[in-house]
């Protein structure tokens, strides 16, 4: 190989240069901030356990979406024996009224962005 | 020898055969069969298959009554625009000829030609427009009601072809800065949509009436079930000739008008 030693050395530098954020961050101690969202006041039970709606919360949206247009079925009865209303901008939006904090925070963290708001407004929104 | 004998097993597999064929059938038939009582019929309303009827005489006794088409448009948040080419109807007035093409007879009651009619979608038995959906956003509930999922509809528009009333609108624009205000209860469309009337299904879950029918000062609009002999849709049509809108299409619309 002709010029070895220039092009490992290379290949190393770029290399360091190009994991330098992971280096620093891991140097510093520091990770992402994650996301300050402000969950509601007054209500302390959601309709299912926390740790189901972190990771799970779209999927019982898409359920209920379907179940109240294509079914005709309103009701949902949490795991804790209360009933709830299938309703997005009235039983979710209805404790959870500060969409901007809480989950537009998440939303951009992960950089995703539903289009239910395309359609359904938040009770609060201004348009 | 023990046992079985040439004779004994042709009987032993003929019972069995019997036994195996008229198995399926026979535990289906001693099976419980509870009727699994639909959400509608548990909330709400109770009915089997809904039906509008209008009474054209006594609808726009005040000119220019608009207050069914006001009432339906706040609730369902459908835009107002200046442009007849991006308007959106659910509920609408159009001229009597228009309305009933068919009707040939030229000297019918001059009551009746000279108002504009009250249209809306027939929600018909036979829904061309639920034929040619290819994502089965617009389909007929047990009810009836001809239903729209907007969250499946991907604007193609073969729905607003089919259908031969022109009851559905599509959004060519952003309906939201056309909503004078927005009913937070019930969600907007988007650009690319097509909607139409739904005969308020979101308030018959709740036993409210439709918005139009209580909405009309002159008590013009009758709803209910067709399938129930005494309700007073069924007694209206009893007593009174009734037209429907195209009827030679064999669409079967369920908005009657009381000539």
């Amino acid at each position: 190989m002709y010029d070895a030693g220039k092009i490992i050395t290379g290949l190393i530098l770029f290399l360091v240069l190009f994991t330098t954020p992971i280096w620093v961050n891991l140097a510093s101690g520091t990770s992402a901030e994650r996301p300050d969202i402000k969950l509601p006041v007054d209500e302390k039970q959601c309709v299912a356990a926390t740790e189901y709606m972190k990771a799970s919360h779209m999927d019982l949206i898409y359920e209920w979406r379907d179940q109240v247009v294509r079914e005709e079925l309103r009701a949902y009865h949490s795991l804790s024996g209360k009933e709830y209303e299938m309703s997005l901008t009235k039983t979710c939006l209805g404790c959870h009224s500060n969409k901007a904090e809480f989950c537009d925070r998440c939303h951009n963290y992960v950089a995703v962005s539903p289009y239910c708001w395309d359609c359904h407004t938040e009770p609060k929104e201004g348009i | 020898m023990s046992g079985i004998d040439r004779r004994n097993f042709i009987k032993i597999a003929g019972l069995t055969t019997i036994i195996g064929l008229s198995g399926k059938p026979l535990a289906d038939a001693f099976a419980s069969q509870p009727a699994q009582a639909s959400a509608a019929e548990k909330e709400g309303h109770v009915g089997k298959r809904w039906a509008l009827v209008i009474d054209p005489k006594k609808c726009l006794e005040k000119e220019g009554c608009r207050a069914c088409i006001d009432a339906c448009h706040r609730i369902h948040n459908v835009p107002q625009f200046d442009n007849r080419k991006d308007e959106i109807k659910w509920i609408w007035k159009e001229e009597y000829e228009k309305a009933f093409l068919d009707q040939e007879n030229e000297f019918i009651e001059d009551s009746l030609k000279e108002k504009p009619v009250l249209v809306l979608c027939n929600h018909c038995d036979n829904p061309p427009c639920v034929r040619v959906c290819p994502t089965q956003a617009t389909w007929k509930r047990q009810d009836g009601i001809v239903m729209m999922d907007w969250h499946r509809c991907i604007g193609c528009r073969y729905c607003v072809a089919a259908c031969p009333y022109g009851s559905r609108s599509f959004n060519w624009r952003d309906p939201r800065p056309f909503i004078k205000e927005i009913d937070k209860d019930f969600p907007t469309r988007t650009r690319g949509v097509v909607e139409k009337c739904t005969f308020c299904n979101e308030r018959l879950a709740k036993g409210l009436p439709l918005a139009c029918v209580e909405a009309c000062p002159e008590k013009a609009m009758a709803f209910g079930d067709l399938e129930d002999p005494e309700s007073e849709v069924r007694q209206l049509l009893r007593n009174r000739f009734a037209i429907r809108r195209k009827p030679y299409l064999g669409t079967q619309p369920v908005v009657f008008y009381l000539v």
